[in-house]
């Protein structure tokens, strides 16, 4: 059993599932959860495929602590935790939640070419919003890229989503921030302070 | 201290902490960033090889100066690179040879799925096969030490899954310490393999793997792992986790060295346990060797044991292992009876598909527009340019393997096809195993018209050096070799060089050519358009209300250009609409719209410079 203020992990490993499309700063998000895990005293496993899908397509990073972690890929339907870093790709990759997980979205869109080309619809919010319903009620919406603009540093919306994610969890800042700050550029370091703080804001505000 | 390293960052790392000196290679996922972060260690040198083969002479040049060496591709660059194996592996080495192949279960980003595990047997070479980042950097450590006790290049051999997660490793800030070289060795007998010598060599190999066999035994990377014995599993490198993660309770033989095998442990494992299966991705390379030992290895009832040449028992031969795919086969034979996952939902596979797509602004893009529109054959190559097989350009009828495609458009030409053959291949690839090809086209005077897409960078594997760049991995100035006087020398006539992006001149020059007789080389140059020096010019271009919705700027296939919800009120066609976010102003739009309804980056310069007064 794994235990965050806020949130009880039945089992002894915690699966963290991050999605998104390439270049949207999903492997910095998932290495930063990944120190925090080696930090707070546990075994930690992170994979994520190179190559193709940095050419935007949708990009997974599985990320697992525990007290000794196996597989580095989560077992499908047992992400504890997911934090979509774009809508569509929430739905795509939902069935990896674990029935009742949580997830975190982010509430912004691209438009993969297979829409733009007019070849498939994008899907509504009402729909991304019911189906996620039938796997949980645990579904949280940030506007991360709209946080992070309002900072004039788009690139930062993955750590607003971290710090929604700290937030949800119920714990401090501390540990997460000297993390992040030996993963960044020290000339962004404020910034990237702020989005994160603004990202718990958006949880702890509702 | 522990610290967080992906599979390559710790072979890396071990490369390093055991002293090696040398490392050369070829860029390929997943094995890329062995080589990259292993430059940035002190008292290292490191190259990028223009292929593997010559990477791997290189290394085994170190090897024999008396320098630990290591040499570093993808699974099909062992392909390229085999030749210089299996010398090796005659004539052994002076310090330590390990010869990385990163195989690619599942593709993720290859053409095949071949199990390099069996090099190893076919050169008679030891095998090691971590299976966590831990290991990586053990076995590369051990590899070094091997190679040295038993005179031979050691194949370390990772996959997708090793090479690219995390996982805590333990690192040491002290090198281990290596005899001094010394003098170069003048040993003919050994080292120069005409017949009279190889002869010689081979039954000293064949003892070598004998031996290697006797050494495994208590090679401590092979261990037994006793809990319960109804289920014993022998397994190696990462399906060793997916064993621990299905089955907790199983009793476990894990190999560090799939090659040579250690027969006694084997068979005291496996007459402890009641059913025996082994684990492994892909080949059953494990199995059939286990069998070969008349050990029994558990068959579920409904396998036909007449699907020769399939000899694997329970998992299957392709693709990536993951808990659930062990889940479910093991379930089918027996062995599980817990949960499998359900399939995927219909409503998730039928949510528009996200497929890897040329950049906004890349520099082929325009090429494929005309090659689209001249609709010739189309013989393709390895790298980013792979991508134009995607919609809406779908331009490239083949694509094997690196170097291939002017060979296969040769070929097309010499066999009487009545087409005009196109071979397109990258800067980097050029270098890597264009020439030679391309020496045969002028040689043997074929009408192939080749596209050499120079961007200036390797770029499919995240921007490496190669000769046409000017630079060195480690970021020395060097020679920027001239692809047009190459080509020239090859015994190409008719060469031009073009800027990428003019679109006009490359169709111009390509409906010319195809009138004409005679082998011909269009180089289209421009920088990748995510190079930081690229990046800097980026500007987004506009469309105007000239734009009636024609649709010939959606043919190019741009991320960057978007259906608006618009619609032109005489067509009912919906505009066209650019992402400002994505567009980086090459252009290629602008000059295909036949209503010049897409403003130039001048044009657009001009009107925000209007806007500012």
């Amino acid at each position: 059993m794994i235990e965050f203020p806020n949130l009880t992990i039945e089992s002894d490993t915690v699966n963290f599932l991050l999605v998104g499309v390439g270049g949207q700063g999903t492997i910095l998000a998932s290495n930063v959860l990944a120190e925090l895990g080696l930090a707070s005293g546990y075994d930690v496993k992170k994979a994520e495929v190179h190559g193709m899908s940095q050419r935007g397509g949708s990009v997974i990073s599985h990320l697992r602590w525990g007290e000794s972690v196996y597989s580095p890929i989560i077992p499908k339907g047992e992400a504890d935790i997911m934090i979509s870093f774009e809508k569509l790709e929430a739905l795509r990759f939902i069935d990896m939640l674990r029935p009742g997980g949580l997830i975190l979205i982010n509430d912004y869109e691209i438009v993969p070419v297979t829409v733009s080309s007019g070849a498939a619809i994008y899907p509504t919010d009402e729909y991304i919003s019911n189906v996620i319903q039938t796997y949980t009620n645990q579904a949280y919406w940030v506007k991360g890229v709209e946080i992070a603009e309002s900072l004039g540093m788009t690139k930062a919306s993955n750590v607003v989503l971290l710090g929604a994610l700290s937030a949800l969890l119920g714990m401090a800042s501390d540990s997460w921030l000297q993390v992040i700050g030996s993963r960044v550029p020290t000339k962004s370091l404020a910034l990237n302070q702020q989005a994160f703080e603004l990202g718990r804001l958006a949880i702890i505000n509702g | 201290m522990k610290r967080l390293l992906s599979g390559n960052e710790a072979v890396a790392r071990g490369a390093w902490e055991a002293g090696c000196k040398v490392a050369s290679g070829y860029p390929g996922t997943p094995s890329t960033e062995i080589i990259e972060t292993f430059s940035l260690y002190p008292n290292v040198y490191a190259e990028w090889a223009t292929n593997e083969k010559v990477g791997l002479d290189a290394a085994i040049g170190a090897a024999y100066a008396g320098r630990r060496a290591i040499s570093t591709m993808k699974h099909v660059g062992v392909n390229v690179a085999a030749d210089s194996l299996f010398y090796a592996a005659m004539t052994g080495i002076e310090a330590g040879l390990v010869i990385v192949s990163a195989d690619d279960p599942a593709m993720h980003s290859s053409q095949n799925e071949q199990d390099n595990r069996q090099y190893a047997k076919f050169a008679r070479i030891p095998c090691l096969d971590p299976s966590d980042s831990q290991e990586a950097k053990d076995f590369t450590i051990a590899g070094f030490d091997l190679s040295e006790q038993f005179d031979t290049p050691v194949l370390l051999r990772m996959t997708t899954r090793v090479c690219h997660t995390s996982s805590p490793v333990e690192v040491f800030e002290q090198q281990a310490s290596v005899p001094e070289p010394h003098k170069y060795p003048r040993n003919p007998a050994k080292y120069v393999m005409i017949p009279a010598n190889a002869r010689q060599r081979h039954p000293v190999i064949e003892t070598r793997i004998v031996d290697l066999s006797v050494f495994a035994e208590t090679f401590p990377h092979n261990r037994i792992e006793w809990r319960q014995k109804d289920l014993g599993i022998i397994t190696g490198g990462i399906a060793y986790q997916y064993a621990r993660e299905v089955f907790p309770d199983a009793s476990i033989l894990k190999l560090g060295m799939v090659y040579p095998l250690p027969e006694k442990m084997i068979k005291k494992f496996a007459s402890q346990i009641k059913k025996l299966i082994i684990m492994e991705e892909l080949d059953p390379f494990i199995e059939d060797q286990v069998r070969l030992m008349g050990v029994e290895i558990y068959r579920p009832q409904d396998i036909e044991l007449n699907n020769y040449p399939m000899t694997k028992s329970v998992f299957p031969m392709f693709g990536e292992f993951s808990p659930a795919v062990i889940r479910i086969e093991a379930k089918r034979a027996g062995l599980y009876d817990g949960k499998i996952p359900d399939s995927i939902p219909d409503l998730i596979l039928e949510l528009p598909p996200r497929p890897p797509t040329l950049c906004p602004g890349c520099p082929h893009r325009s090429s494929f527009y005309v090659l689209s529109k001249l609709k010739l054959p189309v013989n393709g190559d390895i790298g980013c340019y792979t991508l134009g097989i995607a919609p809406p350009l779908k331009i490239t009828d083949t694509c094997g393997c690196m170097g291939a495609g002017i060979g296969v458009a040769h070929g097309a030409s010499i066999a009487g096809d009545s087409e005009r053959h196109v071979a397109v291949i990258g800067d980097s690839t050029f270098f890597h195993s264009g020439v030679a090809p391309l020496i045969n086209v002028a040689f043997n005077r074929s009408n192939v018209i080749t596209i050499i897409m120079d961007n200036r960078i390797t770029g499919m594997t995240g921007h490496q050096q190669n000769p046409g760049t000017g630079k060195t991995l480690m970021n020395q100035d060097t020679v920027e070799i001239d692809i047009e006087a190459m080509v020239k020398a090859c015994g190409i006539k008719k060469v031009l060089t073009v800027a990428a992006y003019d679109v006009e001149l490359i169709e111009k020059t390509l409906k010319q050519w195809m009138k004409e007789d005679g082998p011909a080389v269009l180089i289209t140059r421009e920088e990748c358009a995510l190079l930081p020096t690229a990046r800097k010019k980026y500007i987004s271009l506009q469309v105007t209300d000239q734009c009636n919705g024609c649709t010939v700027c959606f043919r190019i296939g741009c991320p960057a250009i978007l259906k608006s919800e618009a619609l032109d009120p005489k067509y009912n066609r919906p505009l066209a609409e650019i992402d400002s976010q994505l567009c980086t102003g090459c252009e290629i739009c602008a000059q295909v719209c036949p209503r010049d309804a897409i403003l130039f980056r001048d044009q657009v310069k001009m009107l925000q410079g209007k806007a500012k007064d």
